[in-house]
């Protein structure tokens, strides 16, 4: 070993840089199950809080959802706790298999094949299903998981600006040349909660030749009428040739994520993709969780239903209130601060006031666009809603933004 | 628009199947554990698992995840640093560093994030890793996302290491990266040594326990406490999936430092949902038998003598091993499946494993032993190994 | 042909990297430490580059801090020309 004081004091610098520009990021330890009332000790060692938590991605509020749980206690006593394997060896049980065939029923696809994250699902597609006679197109804004597995991918890539048709055309015709294009999104946009125009991409996609991929961790299970995601509410089901989606935000929460998408592109990932070939599944009390809740979300849409309505009051109410929000109708609501000092104040005082959201600032979002992001979840009751808008409306007035502009926010607190 | 593309998959998935490399799944309909129920109804005795302790079905642990389930629910649904932390997950990482004597520790979705994580923060291009060929997939792709040199040496070989340690003096800061077991052999890494050699070239030391963590060692520490270097090694990554309970996660733990710029700045950490918590408490669960009483691990060793001394005394050509993977040799290609075909006939479940995987005619069946394994089990893997062994013409 | 190049420098990255909101860019605007290009896209902008002036930048030179203006990027671009 040769930690020396060289190497020691390099990253014990660099901490305190992180932290000298107000970036160093604090963990809250949860002391209860995820829901819309959580315990929270914070700052460390303080006694518990008990808050009202706007920032989780607990969209249909299954996380800690009795039936689910029930579940998961039903998969250990059939299934076991661990497979001690990767799925080609002998870590592939029933339950994988039924969980593959129930999500491409869900998202109307052919095929489906489980990651142990969402993340592995995006670092590991585009390796295994392109070459570097291909290009592979990204809106400029799509996550951090994708920018990964297209540094692993020897395909050529590029971007175009954040959900701009036209560049993206130019950018299609640009690589007319290439033997496959595949153009690459989010469905829902996790900063901003817009949702990619999916129909006018799926048109440009017919038009020049190029496979349609989305990543659908922010929409699977509530955005489109029966909650299938974004393809669903752009009428383009059949038209999207790759999907990647999580099990760790609004379908249970726990973790695990998957591709589905054609067949053949399933199983070249089943043979070839790394994080699937060298990582154990999704362990088998999660399957079964995960198993309940698309039995739940085929059963009825009602949770979905209420999460739009609670969208649509929590819009509402801090539009009303006169805070700037981001437009769109997804329950990511950002409400913009503009300035990063006033987002971690605010997110400060609000938790003060029992209200749990997290300021977020460059370069996690551009410079001079720091915001709280808030988080509706169908576990949220109206009386969630209306104490944690009240909490805003206070700590919006103490900072006296309430019906101001972009401008005369950035004025007053500097961008 | 899916149209040529589905052509071009087809021929590349039609090339796979004819060079014999394609994989196919067998499903198991039981939990995982030393005798295992598979979908055409048989039952079989699984020597492939990496279930080494035996704790994948451990009572305890069910009944550790059963308890979180009820107490701190399901999923999380969100990343650490947002809203994704509970108490358990502090608790583990603390456990996990106490066990392994280091200052503190990084809980990841998988092993294969916490290698695919770890040299970015780290290391830049004024830096250089040095790794060993055998290295597992996951850190081959850690490195190839950070910007350092690359520099790799021979497997286990300190001539080779030394000479790369030499022509990478150049750089600021140099790290050496080795597994501690190498899966598909069952050797472990020189870490004392290699440990000699970074204090003379001035390196840093990571090693991947994944398959050495529990196994190896007096008590299952690992290879820092088989060479006693406890404190000596800079990072140890490794796995909840394997001998600690087989669910899913994985670790990085060391120097507090170096885990606080994890925090901070590794990707898989940032982005993806940590454990949940039933899997964190089961961890909590896994380390606590840990340290009550060696048994677990007292039985492994047992179990993997015994079982060595027998295909040894059989007649079988065993790679030499100080862990509980046990490389059967056969060279073929073609006798490796065909061999792991008719065990399978005989209720013993195994993966004969060839090129690329291992070496061109270096083909084997890889046995994987646990403390879960009865000593008829062990008795009865042998018998059928003799008995297709013969059949084949392995053994005279 | 100095003021030139620049000239096509940062017409290129406003065609490419801004929407019409942005602020204005000049020749000294910090493109990726302000945000404005993430290190990804800068991807495309070597791209340019190269073609545009038959060079080839080594990835060891292309780093984000050689790109971070269009100042510095014309600097960058002499280096190889």
């Amino acid at each position: 070993m040769a930690y020396s004081n060289k190497v020691q004091e390099l990253y014990q610098s660099q901490l305190k840089s992180i932290q000298d520009a107000g970036l160093f990021k604090q963990e809250r330890f949860i002391h209860s199950s995820q829901a819309a009332d959580i315990e929270v000790e914070f700052p460390t060692g303080s006694s518990l809080n008990k808050v009202i938590n706007v920032c989780a991605n607990n969209y249909l509020g299954l996380s800690s959802h009795p039936e689910v749980i029930k579940a998961a206690h039903e998969g250990l006593d059939t299934r076991g706790y661990g497979m001690s394997s990767v799925r080609f060896i002998c870590g592939t049980q029933d339950i994988h298999r039924e969980l593959e065939r129930k999500v491409s029923e869900f998202l109307g696809t052919e095929d489906t094949i489980l990651f142990p994250s969402c993340m592995d699902a995006n670092a590991g597609v585009f390796e295994a299903i392109l070459t570097s006679d291909d290009v592979m197109i990204s809106d400029r804004l799509v996550h951090a998981s994708i920018i990964d597995g297209m540094r692993l991918c020897p395909a050529q890539h590029d971007t175009f600006k954040h959900s701009n048709m036209e560049h993206l055309e130019k950018k299609l015709q640009l690589h007319a040349n290439k033997r496959l294009k595949i153009v690459i999104n989010d469905g829902v946009y996790s900063m901003d909660g817009d949702t990619a125009k999916m129909d006018e991409i799926a048109a440009l996609c017919e038009k020049y030749d190029a496979l349609l991929f989305v990543d659908e961790s922010h929409s699977s299970g509530f955005i489109g009428k029966t909650g299938r995601g974004t393809h669903e509410k752009y009428g383009v089901m059949d038209k999207v040739d790759v999907i990647t989606t999580t099990f760790g935000k609004a379908l249970g929460g726990a973790s695990g994520g998957c591709v589905s998408g054609r067949k053949e592109i399933v199983e070249m990932c089943r043979q070839k993709a790394r994080p699937y070939l060298f990582s154990n599944t999704i362990a088998p009390v999660v399957v079964s969780g995960v198993l309940r809740v698309l039995d739940i979300l085929s059963q009825s849409t009602e949770r979905r239903d209420k999460l739009e309505e609670n969208t649509k009051f929590w819009r509402k109410g801090l539009t009303e209130a006169g805070f700037v929000l981001k437009d769109g109708d997804t329950p990511i609501v950002p409400v913009m601060l503009f300035n990063a000092k006033l987002s971690q104040d605010f997110s400060r005082d609000l938790f003060d006031l029992g209200v749990y959201a997290i300021g977020f600032f460059f370069p996690v979002v551009p410079q001079g666009a720091a915001r709280i992001r808030t988080q509706i979840s169908a576990g949220h009751e109206m009386h969630h809603l209306e104490k944690a808008l009240d909490a805003f409306i206070k700590v919006g007035k103490k900072y006296d933004i309430l019906g101001k502009t972009k401008q005369e926010i950035i004025e007053m607190y500097g961008s | 628009m899916y149209g040529k593309i589905k052509e071009h998959l087809q021929a590349e998935l039609e090339a796979i199947k004819n060079a014999g490399l394609y994989k196919k799944e067998r499903i198991i309909t039981s939990a995982q554990k030393a005798d295992i129920v598979i979908n055409t109804g048989e039952q079989v005795l699984n020597f492939c698992a990496n279930n080494y302790l035996g704790l994948s079905n451990h009572p305890r642990l069910i009944q550790a995840a059963k308890n979180s389930l009820d107490s701190h629910g399901y999923g999380m649904s969100s990343v650490r640093f947002i809203c994704g932390t509970q108490d358990l997950h502090k608790e583990l990482e603390k456990q996990i560093a106490d066990y392994f004597g280091t200052e503190d520790t990084i809980l990841y979705a998988a092993c294969f994030d916490a290698n695919g994580g770890v040299f970015e923060p780290l290391l830049t291009s004024e830096d250089a890793i040095i790794s060993d060929t055998l290295n597992h997939a996951s850190i081959i792709d850690g490195v190839r996302l950070c910007k350092a040199h690359r520099y790799r040496y021979e497997s286990a070989d300190m001539e080779d290491l030394e000479d790369r340690l030499k022509e990478a003096q150049k750089h600021r800061f140099r790290i050496i990266v080795t597994d501690g077991v190498f899966s598909m052999d069952g050797h472990v890494a020189p870490v004392d040594k290699i440990v000699e050699l970074a204090e003379k070239y001035d390196a840093m030391v990571m090693v991947d326990e994944c398959h050495s963590a529990g196994v190896v060692g007096e008590s299952g520490r690992g290879v820092t406490e088989l060479y006693n270097l406890k404190g000596k090694v800079d990072i140890i990554t490794g796995t909840l999936g394997k001998a600690f309970g087989g669910a899913i996660g994985g670790f990085t733990t060391g120097k507090k430092e170096i885990i606080e710029i994890l925090r901070q700045k590794s990707r898989p950490y940032l982005f993806s949902n940590s454990i949940p918590p039933s899997v964190a408490s089961a961890g909590i669960e896994v380390f606590k038998m840990l340290t009550e009483s060696n048994d677990q691990h007292n039985r492994l060793v047992n179990n993997v003598e015994y079982f060595k001394e027998k295909m040894i005394a059989a007649g079988f050509d065993i790679k030499p091993t100080e862990s509980a993977i046990i490389a059967v040799m056969l060279y073929d290609a073609k006798l490796s499946q065909e061999m792991a075909a008719k065990l399978l006939e005989e209720g013993i479940y195994v993966i004969g494993f060839y090129y690329p995987v291992v070496p061109k005619e270096q083909a084997r069946i890889r046995v994987q032993v646990s403390a879960g394994h009865k000593k008829e089990h062990l008795d009865k893997a042998v018998e059928a190994f003799t008995k297709v062994g013969k059949e084949l013409g392995v053994l005279k | 042909m100095e003021e030139n190049m620049k000239d096509i420098i940062l017409e290129y990255v406003i065609e490419e990297y801004c929407d019409e909101e942005d602020d204005e860019v000049t020749f000294d605007t910090p493109l990726i430490s302000g945000g404005l290009v993430d290190s990804f896209s800068m991807v495309s902008l070597k791209r340019f580059l190269e073609n545009k002036y038959k060079i080839s930048i080594p990835d060891a030179d292309a780093s984000p801090e050689a790109f971070d203006s269009v100042n510095k990027i014309e600097t960058l671009v002499k280096r190889f020309l």
